[in-house]
C-alpha cells in the first residue's frame, strides 16, 4: 500500500529519513525503512549511501528485515567493500547455525558479495557446505562454486575438487546444481563424468525440472566424445575396440562385427526418453536435441510430435522450436512431413513466426505435396501483410527450382503476380521469375517478352533492374523488343535509381555487341549520360564499358574479349534456405538461433572413431553386500531375488555399488521412514522382528539404492538427508546386489560394518567375458528371395528387459531390389515374450542392417519362431538358443562358490568325467573353451587344476555353478544348478567341446 | 546464466530491475528499444536479440515485455521457460500481472524473484515452494501485517524443497475435501473459403483444483485413453504407470494445477462446431463495401454453442463499417481496422447475423485479399474428441472426497479465410 510512494519520494530528504528509521529501534520503522529502500533499487535508483546503517541490521532476528538486507547487501557490497565485511562474520556464524534454512542463505549471500578480500573466506564454506548433510546446503554450495569462480578463476583446482566430490552426491537435489557448476568452471574435465555418468541418467528422471535441460546438455557433449557413432552404414569395418580387454586375436575379429551400441548410450537414449513427455518446454527441447545429435537416424523420428506439441506453447516457444525445426527439416523432411498442416500460417501469427513456418513449408516440400503446398502459399500471396506475401514468392522461386515438375507452373503463376498491385509482391515476384529463368531461358522468351511489357508499370527499382538484366542477358530470345526498351530507359535514364542505371548501361553495352545496328546510337546516348552522373558507381561504369566496347586507337585488348566477358553464361543461383548450414551449432543453444557463435559455446565434437575405453564409467564394489546373511526362503527367494536383480541390471554398472554395505542400511532404517514405502516396510519389520520377511522386491531394490555420500556415514543422518536419497529410483534402478531379502535382523546388523567384510557378493557383469563371433542363419536367402537374415548372440544384457536376451539381426539384401517394411508380424510361439526390433523401411540391394531384438527364452532351449515379413512376403522363421546362451555371467569370490556350491547338492548337482588332450591342461585354453561354450563369468580360483565358472540364468535369476578340476589325463566336471534340466545339458554340452582337441 | 531482468512496459519505460550478479546498467536495454520501434507491433519484438555484449531474450505477456540479460551461451528456452514461470507466480500472487500490480508488491516481487533465481540459474519455481517461503499478500494480511509487525517470509525451509514430492507440501488441511477436474478441449482449425477445413486438431487440457487433506494418491482413468496421441505431464504424475496402464497417478499439488495437456491424434476427423456464411465484397472503382456474415451451429452434439466472439481485422481501405448485427453488438475500430461482434448464444431456429456496408477509402483500389474470421467460442459440458474419464480413485486417506468432472469444449485458433 505504501509501495506506490517508494516509487514517486525519491528525494534526498527522503535518503535522510530512511537513515533515521534504519536506524530507529523500532522494528516496525526499520522494516518500512527497508522496503522502501528496496522499492528504491527497483526503480534503479542509487541507495548505495545508505550502506552503513542498512548493514548493521544484517544480524537483525526479523527473517523478513534480514532478507532485505541481504537483497541490499549484494547488490551494493561491490561498491563498497570496506564495510561489507562488517557483515561478513555475521554470515560465518550463520553457516553454523541448525536450521538448514539459514546455513544455506548465509552462504548464499556469502558467496554472493562480490568482495575478492574474503575468496579464502568463501572457498572454505564452500569446502565445508559441501559435505553439509542437508542437501538443500550442498546445493547452495554448487551455486556457490560458479560465483566464487566468476570472482576468482585462480580457485579453480580447489573448486574442482569441490565439484569432483558433489558429482559424487546421490542426491536429486543437488546434480542439477553441481553439474551448472562444472559446466562453468572445467567443462573439460570429462573424466570426472565417467564414474558418475551412469548414476546421472539414473537419477535424471527425478532431478528437478531445470537441472534436467543443463545436465542433459552436458551428456549430449560428453556421449559425442564417448561413444561412436551410431550413423554408421552397416557393414563399414570400422574399428570397434569394444572389448578391448580381450585378446588381440579376437578384437580382429570383431572388427567385422556389425555396429552394436554402447549399453551406456543406449541408457542413455532410454533415460532421457520420458522427459519428451515434460510440461517444461526447455527439456523437451533438451531431449530433442539429445536424441537429433546422439539417437541412431531411425530412432530420432519420436521427438517430432513433442515438437509439435510445443507449437501450442507461447510465441516466443514458439520462434526458438520453429527455427530448430528448420534446421531439422532441411536434413530430414520426412521426420516433419505427416505434420506439415501444424505449420501453416494463420492471420494472427507474428511476422517472424510465419517466416519461420513458411521456411519449414518450402523444406517439407516434395513431389508428393507440392500442390497442397502451393495452394497454402496462394492464399499467403494474398496476404496483407505484404513483406510476408514477398517471402512466400520467394518460398515458391525456391520449391521452383527444388522440385523441376512444378517449375513451370510456378512460373505461370508468378508472371500472374505480375498484375498485382502491390509493388513489393510484384518486385519480388520480378526477382525470382528472373532467377528461375536462369535456369532454362530458351524456352521462356514468351514470359520476357511479357516482362517488358509490364515494364512500364512496374516502379520498384529491384525489379526494374531485374527486368532489365534479363532482357540484356536473354536479347538474343527478343530480339525486337530489347532495342525498345533500350529506347524507351534512354528517355527516362536521369529518372531512375541507380540500381537501373547501373542495368541500363550492361543492358546498352550488350546490345551493342549483338546488335549494334539498331542500338549504336542509343547506347553512345545512354553512355554518355552515364558519364555525367552525380554517382560515381555509374561513371565508373560507363567509362568501364566504353573502353570495353568501343576501345580507343591505344587501349582495346580487352575490347576481343568483350563479348564473352558480358555474354559469358551466367550459372543459374542456388536458392537455397537460410537454415541450411545452422547444423553446425547444437540445436535448441543461443548459437544456433542467432546463428552465429555466442560466448561460452561449447562446440560439439564429432564422434570419436574408435569408442574410447568403456570400462572407464564401471564403478567397482568395493565392498559389495551381504547375500548369504540375508535370509532366503527356499520357495520364493530365488523368484525375488531374480527380479530385484533384474532392476538392478539394467542399471547397469550404478554408481550406487561403492558404499559399504554399513551406508546402505543405515540409509535404509532411517530414510524408510519418511517414504511411503519405507514405513510400509519398517512398520513390517519392527512388527515381526524374528521373522523372515519379504520386502517387495522393487521395494527393496530402491532401499538398497539409498545411498548416503561416504562422509555422512559416521553421524546418524538426519531426516532431511535421507528423504531425499530414498527418492523414487525408478524399478531400473542402480545396485547389483543379489539379494532383495532382508531379515530385520540384518538391518540392524548391518549397522556394524564388521559384517560387511565376510559378506559375499554376487554381482552380473556388464560386459561378457568374452563373445563369440559365431553367427547363425535364421533365413536362407534362397528362401528368403533375396533377404537374408543372420542372428547372432550378443551376450549383452537386454535393454529390453531383464529376463531377454538380447539377439542381433544382421539383414542383407542380395536381391536385386530394395526391400521395404522388414518386420516381424506374428509370434507364432507360445509363452516367449519377444520383443520386436522397430520395422526397417527399406533395404536397398547389396546393403545389409543389423537390428536388436529380445526374446524371453523362459531358461529352455526351445526355439523362438516368428513370422518375419517384408512389404510383400512373410516367411516362418525361428531362433534356436544354445544353453550357454540362457546365461548371463556373475562374478564371486572363491568361497562364495563353494558356499553356494554347498546348497547345490544332491539333484542339483550333475557331474561327468572327461577325457582330455594333455596340450588343453593348461588353464587358459580351458577357460576360452568354457567362455566360447558358454556365457559364463570366470571365478577367480587358487588352484592350478580347479576352474570355476559361476553365470544365473536370464529368466529365472537361477545360479548356475560350473567346476572343472583337472586330474592327470582327464577332468571331473561338475555343474551345479537347481534348474537340473539345464544343468543336464549344459553339462553335455560342456564335456563335447572339452574333450575336443584344442 | 540469466544475469539480469527488465521489466519493461508498452510505452518504452523499464519500471523494475533486478540483477543477480554484477549490475548491468540499464543501457543495455537500448538495443532493446530499437528492436521495439522497427517492430511494428510489440508481437514482433524477436525473443532474441544479440548486443555486443549481451544477448537480450524477451517475452511479451500482459502488455510488459521481460527481458532477461544474458551473458554466455544458454539454451534460449531455458530463459524463455523460466520468465513465463515468472510471470506465472505473478499471476499467482498478484491475481493480475500488470504494471500497477507488480509496483504496488514490489517487495514481494524483489524477494520471489531472489528465491527463484540463484546466481543466474534457477532455484525454486515450484508455486507451493515459494507460497511456503513467501506468503501471497491479500487484504488481511496486510493489515495484520502492518498492525503487529509479523512477516511475509517464512521461517522454515518448506518441506516441499526436500521432499519426494516438491510439488506438495505437507500437512494440508481441509474441513471440505474436494478435488475437481476440468477437461478442456481446444479445436484449432483453418477453414477455407469454401466452408472446407483445411487444418483441424484438438488440443486439450485437464486442469485440476485439488483440496484433500494428507497426502491422498489419486487415479483416474479413462475410457477412451486411446485418443490421447501425445501427452505432457505435471510432473506428479507417475510415467511409468500411464506407459504401462494408461492411467493417470499421482499425489497431486495443493490447489489448481494442470495436470495434463494432449493432444488427440489427427487420424480422428475433427467435428467442426460451428459454421460461417460469408460475404464479403469490395467493388472496384466503388467506394462502398457488402459485409454478411451468418453463423450457425454444426455437429454440436446437441450442446448450445456459447460465449461466440467473431472478431477480424479488415483491410486497410475500409473506413468505417455500418453494419447492423441480428444480435450482440458490435464495435469497429478504424485505427487498427479491427472489428469485433460479441455474439453471445447460437439458436439454432434463428441463426445470428452481421450485415451491413463498408465505406472506403475514395480512390484506393480494391483490397486484393478478404479478411480472415477469427471465431471463439465455448460449448460447456461437451469434449469434442470424445474422451470420457472413467473414474477417479483416491488411496492413502480415509476419507471420502467430493469429486466433479466438468467437460468443456472452445475455440482455439478458430480461423476462417475468407
Amino acid at each position: 500500500l505504501h509501495s506506490q510512494q517508494y516509487f514517486w519520494q525519491i528525494t534526498l530528504r527522503m535518503n535522510e529519513d530512511l537513515k533515521e528509521m534504519l536506524e530507529s529501534s523500532k522494528e516496525s520503522l526499520k522494516l518500512e525503512a527497508m522496503k522502501r529502500v528496496v522499492g528504491l533499487i527497483a526503480k534503479g535508483k542509487n541507495a548505495s549511501e545508505l550502506f552503513p546503517a542498512v548493514v548493521k541490521n544484517v544480524a537483525n532476528k526479523n527473517l523478513e528485515l534480514k532478507k532485505l538486507v541481504y537483497v541490499y547487501l549484494v547488490r551494493y557490497a561491490e561498491e563498497q567493500q570496506d564495510l561489507a565485511l562488517l557483515s561478513i562474520s555475521t554470515f560465518q556464524r550463520a553457516l553454523k547455525d541448525p536450521n538448514q534454512l539459514i546455513r544455506a542463505s548465509a552462504l548464499r549471500v556469502l558467496s554472493s558479495i562480490r568482495v575478492p578480500i574474503i575468496v579464502p573466506i568463501m572457498m572454505l564454506a564452500i569446502k565445508e557446505a559441501a559435505s553439509d548433510l542437508s542437501p538443500y546446503v550442498r546445493k547452495t554450495a554448487a551455486h556457490a562454486i560458479q560465483k566464487l569462480y566468476s570472482l576468482d578463476a585462480d580457485q579453480k583446482d580447489h573448486l574442482i575438487e569441490v565439484i569432483e566430490k558433489l558429482l559424487k552426491d546421490k542426491s536429486t537435489l543437488v546434480a542439477g546444481s553441481v553439474v551448472m557448476a562444472f559446466e562453468e568452471v572445467c567443462p573439460d574435465r570429462i573424466d570426472l563424468i565417467h564414474r558418475n555418468y551412469r548414476k546421472l541418467c539414473n537419477l535424471l528422471m527425478d532431478v528437478e525440472e531445470w537441472g534436467q535441460v543443463v545436465i542433459i546438455s552436458m551428456l549430449t557433449r560428453y556421449a559425442r566424445t564417448q561413444f561412436i557413432s551410431p550413423w554408421k552404414e552397416v557393414g563399414s569395418s570400422d574399428e570397434k575396440a569394444f572389448y578391448e580387454s580381450d585378446e588381440e586375436k579376437r578384437k580382429s575379429a570383431e572388427e567385422t562385427k556389425p555396429y552394436a551400441m554402447d549399453p551406456d548410450h543406449r541408457l542413455l537414449l532410454r533415460s532421457t526418453k520420458p522427459l519428451l513427455q515434460s510440461r517444461n518446454t526447455a527439456v523437451v527441447m533438451s531431449v530433442a536435441q539429445l536424441y537429433w545429435h546422439l539417437a541412431p537416424k531411425h530412432e530420432v523420428n519420436i521427438i517430432t510430435k513433442s515438437l509439435v506439441r510445443l507449437l501450442r506453447s507461447h510465441r516466443e516457444v514458439q520462434y526458438i522450436v520453429l527455427q530448430n525445426i528448420a534446421t531439422m527439416s532441411i536434413q530430414r523432411k520426412g521426420m516433419f512431413e505427416p505434420f506439415m498442416k501444424s505449420f501453416y500460417v494463420r492471420s494472427t501469427d507474428a511476422t517472424h513466426i510465419k517466416t519461420l513456418k513458411l521456411e519449414i513449408l518450402t523444406n517439407l516440400a516434395n513431389e508428393a505435396n507440392i500442390s497442397t503446398v502451393l495452394r497454402e502459399f496462394q492464399t499467403y500471396v494474398k496476404s496483407q501483410d505484404k513483406a510476408f506475401a514477398a517471402a512466400t514468392i520467394q518460398a515458391i522461386g525456391r520449391c521452383a527450382t527444388n522440385i523441376s515438375e512444378i517449375t513451370d507452373t510456378c512460373l505461370n503463376g508468378l508472371v500472374l503476380l505480375l498484375s498485382n498491385r502491390d509493388e513489393t509482391v510484384v518486385a519480388e515476384s520480378v526477382v525470382v521469375i528472373r532467377k528461375l529463368l536462369q535456369t532454362q531461358p530458351s524456352e521462356h522468351s514468351d514470359i520476357i517478352k511479357h516482362m517488358a511489357k509490364l515494364f512500364d508499370n512496374i516502379t520498384v527499382p529491384m525489379a526494374r533492374a531485374s527486368i532489365l538484366w534479363l532482357i540484356g542477358e536473354y536479347c538474343e530470345h527478343v530480339p525486337k523488343i530489347a532495342p525498345d526498351v533500350l529506347r524507351k530507359m534512354a528517355k527516362t535514364f536521369h529518372n531512375e535509381e541507380d540500381i537501373v542505371k547501373l542495368q541500363t548501361v550492361s543492358l546498352a553495352a550488350k546490345l551493342y555487341l549483338t546488335n549494334s545496328k539498331q542500338t549504336k546510337l542509343l547506347t553512345q546516348y545512354i553512355l554518355n549520360l552515364g558519364k555525367y552522373d552525380q554517382n560515381y558507381d555509374i561513371r565508373d561504369r560507363t567509362r568501364f564499358i566504353r573502353q570495353l566496347i568501343v576501345p580507343s586507337e591505344r587501349g582495346g585488348a580487352l575490347s576481343k574479349y568483350a563479348r564473352r566477358i558480358l555474354l559469358a553464361p551466367k550459372p543459374a543461383p542456388v536458392l537455397q534456405s537460410a537454415f541450411k548450414d545452422r547444423d553446425r551449432f547444437q540445436l535448441g543453444t543461443l548459437s544456433h538461433t542467432l546463428n552465429s557463435k555466442a560466448t561460452g559455446y561449447l562446440e560439439l565434437s564429432d564422434w570419436p572413431p574408435m569408442a574410447p575405453d568403456q570400462s572407464v564409467r564401471n564403478v567397482e564394489v568395493a565392498e559389495a553386500v551381504s547375500r548369504s546373511t540375508l535370509a532366503f526362503d527356499s520357495d520364493e527367494g530365488p523368484k525375488n531375488g531374480h527380479s530385484c536383480e533384474a532392476g538392478s541390471r539394467s542399471g547397469s554398472g550404478s554408481g550406487s555399488s561403492e558404499e559399504s554395505s554399513s551406508e546402505a542400511s543405515e540409509s535404509d532404517s532411517e530414510s524408510s521412514s519418511d517414504s511411503d514405502s519405507g514405513t510400509e516396510q519398517k512398520k513390517q519389520s519392527e512388527a515381526k522382528p524374528a521373522q523372515k520377511v519379504h520386502v517387495k522386491p522393487f521395494l527393496s531394490c530402491k532401499l538398497w539404492c539409498s545411498v548416503l555420500a561416504p562422509s555422512q556415514v559416521e553421524e546418524k543422518p538426519k531426516k532431511e538427508v535421507s528423504l531425499l536419497d530414498l527418492d523414487d529410483f525408478s524399478p531400473a534402478a542402480v545396485t547389483m546386489t543379489k539379494s532383495s531379502i532382508l531379515s530385520p535382523s540384518v538391518l540392524s546388523d548391518l549397522h556394524g560394518l564388521s559384517l560387511a567384510a565376510s559378506s559375499p557378493a554376487i554381482q552380473v557383469c556388464v560386459s561378457p567375458v568374452f563373445v563369440p563371433v559365431h553367427t547363425y542363419e535364421l533365413l536362407h536367402r534362397m528362401t528368403g528371395k533375396g533377404l537374408a537374415a543372420q542372428y547372432h548372440f550378443s551376450r549383452q544384457p537386454c535393454i529390453y528387459d531383464d529376463r531377454m536376451i538380447s539377439v542381433q539381426l544382421t539383414f542383407s539384401n542380395n536381391g536385386d531390389h530394395t526391400l521395404e517394411n522388414i518386420h516381424i508380424s506374428e509370434k507364432t510361439s507360445a509363452g516367449q515374450n519377444i520383443h520386436c526390433f522397430s520395422p526397417i523401411e527399406c533395404l536397398e540391394p547389396e546393403k545389409s542392417v543389423t537390428v536388436s531384438m529380445g526374446v524371453d527364452f523362459n531358461d529352455s532351449t526351445q526355439a523362438a519362431s516368428f513370422q518375419l515379413c517384408t512389404k510383400a512376403e512373410g516367411f516362418n522363421v525361428s531362433i534356436q538358443p544354445a544353453v550357454g546362451e540362457l546365461l548371463l555371467p556373475v562374478t564371486m569370490s572363491e568361497q562364495d562358490f563353494s558356499k553356494e556350491q554347498g546348497k547345490l547338492q544332491g539333484m542339483n548337482e550333475s557331474s561327468a568325467t572327461i577325457a582330455m588332450t594333455p596340450e588343453s591342461i593348461t588353464s587358459q585354453p580351458l577357460h576360452r573353451k568354457v567362455v566360447n561354450m558358454a556365457n559364463v563369468g570366470v571365478v577367480p580360483s587358487g588352484q592350478n587344476n580347479v576352474h570355476r565358472f559361476a553365470a544365473k540364468l536370464v529368466s529365472s535369476g537361477a545360479l548356475v555353478l560350473v567346476c572343472v578340476v583337472q586330474k592327470d589325463s582327464g577332468a571331473q566336471l561338475t555343474v551345479n544348478t537347481e534348474k537340473t534340466i539345464i544343468g543336464s545339458m549344459l553339462l553335455r554340452e560342456l564335456q563335447t567341446v572339452l574333450s575336443q582337441g584344442s | 546464466m540469466i544475469h539480469s531482468l527488465f521489466l519493461v512496459n508498452a510505452t518504452g519505460d523499464i519500471f523494475l530491475e533486478k540483477h543477480w550478479k554484477s549490475a548491468v546498467s540499464r543501457s543495455v536495454c537500448d538495443y532493446f528499444f530499437e528492436a521495439q520501434e522497427r517492430a511494428t507491433e510489440p508481437e514482433n519484438v524477436p525473443p532474441v536479440i544479440p548486443t555486443p555484449h549481451h544477448y537480450l531474450i524477451s517475452v511479451f505477456r500482459h502488455r510488459i515485455f521481460f527481458v532477461a540479460v544474458i551473458q554466455s551461451e544458454v539454451p534460449p528456452l531455458f530463459v524463455i521457460e523460466f520468465l513465463h514461470r515468472v510471470v506465472d507466480t505473478f499471476q499467482d500472487y498478484f491475481g493480475v500481472c500488470t504494471e500497477a500490480a507488480i509496483k504496488d508488491n514490489v517487495v514481494v516481487v524483489y524477494e520471489l524473484l531472489e528465491e527463484m533465481l540463484d546466481n543466474g540459474f534457477p532455484l525454486a519455481t515450484e508455486s507451493n515452494i515459494l507460497k511456503e517461503l513467501i506468503k501471497p499478500p491479500t487484504i488481511l494480511r496486510t493489515v495484520v501485517n502492518t498492525i503487529t509487525g509479523s512477516t511475509n517470509v517464512g521461517e522454515q525451509l518448506p518441506t516441499g524443497q526436500l521432499s519426494v514430492v516438491p510439488w506438495r507440501r505437507t500437512g494440508v488441511k481441509y474441513t471440505n475435501n474436494e478435488a475437481y477436474f476440468d477437461v478442456v478441449e481446444e479445436i484449432d482449425a483453418i477453414i477455407d473459403k469454401s466452408g472446407s477445413t483445411v487444418t483441424a486438431e484438438i488440443q486439450g487440457v485437464i486442469d485440476a483444483c485439488v483440496k484433500l487433506t494428507g497426502m491422498p494418491d489419486l487415479t483416474l482413468s479413462f475410457m477412451n485413453p486411446r485418443l490421447l496421441d501425445d501427452v505432457s505431464f505435471h510432473p506428479c504424475v507417475r510415467f511409468k504407470r500411464w506407459e504401462a496402464e494408461r492411467i493417470l497417478s499421482f499425489i497431486p499439488p495443493d490447489g489448481n494445477f494442470r495436470l495434463l495437456s494432449y493432444h488427440v491424434s489427427s487420424q480422428n476427423l475433427v467435428a467442426i462446431p460451428v459454421y460461417v456464411k460469408h460475404n464479403i465484397t469490395f467493388r472496384e472503382g466503388s467506394s462502398q463495401g457488402r459485409f454478411d456474415l451468418t453463423l450457425g451451429p454444426k455437429q454440436t452434439m446437441g450442446k448450445v454453442v456459447e460465449s461466440v466472439l467473431v472478431s477480424s481485422r479488415l483491410p486497410r481501405v475500409v473506413l468505417n463499417a455500418n453494419l447492423s448485427p441480428s444480435q450482440g453488438t458490435y464495435t469497429f475500430d478504424p485505427v487498427t481496422k479491427l472489428l469485433t461482434w460479441d455474439v453471445g448464444k447460437i439458436n439454432p431456429q434463428k441463426l445470428p447475423s452481421l450485415k451491413g456496408s463498408m465505406s472506403l477509402q475514395a480512390g484506393a483500389s480494391k483490397p486484393d485479399e478478404n479478411p480472415t474470421i477469427n471465431i471463439q467460442f465455448k460449448i460447456p459440458q461437451m469434449a469434442v474428441s470424445g474422451l470420457k474419464v472413467n473414474r477417479l480413485d483416491m488411496y492413502g486417506e480415509k476419507y471420502k472426497p467430493f469429486k466433479g468432472i466438468k467437460y468443456m469444449t472452445m475455440a482455439g485458433k478458430f480461423q476462417v479465410r475468407t
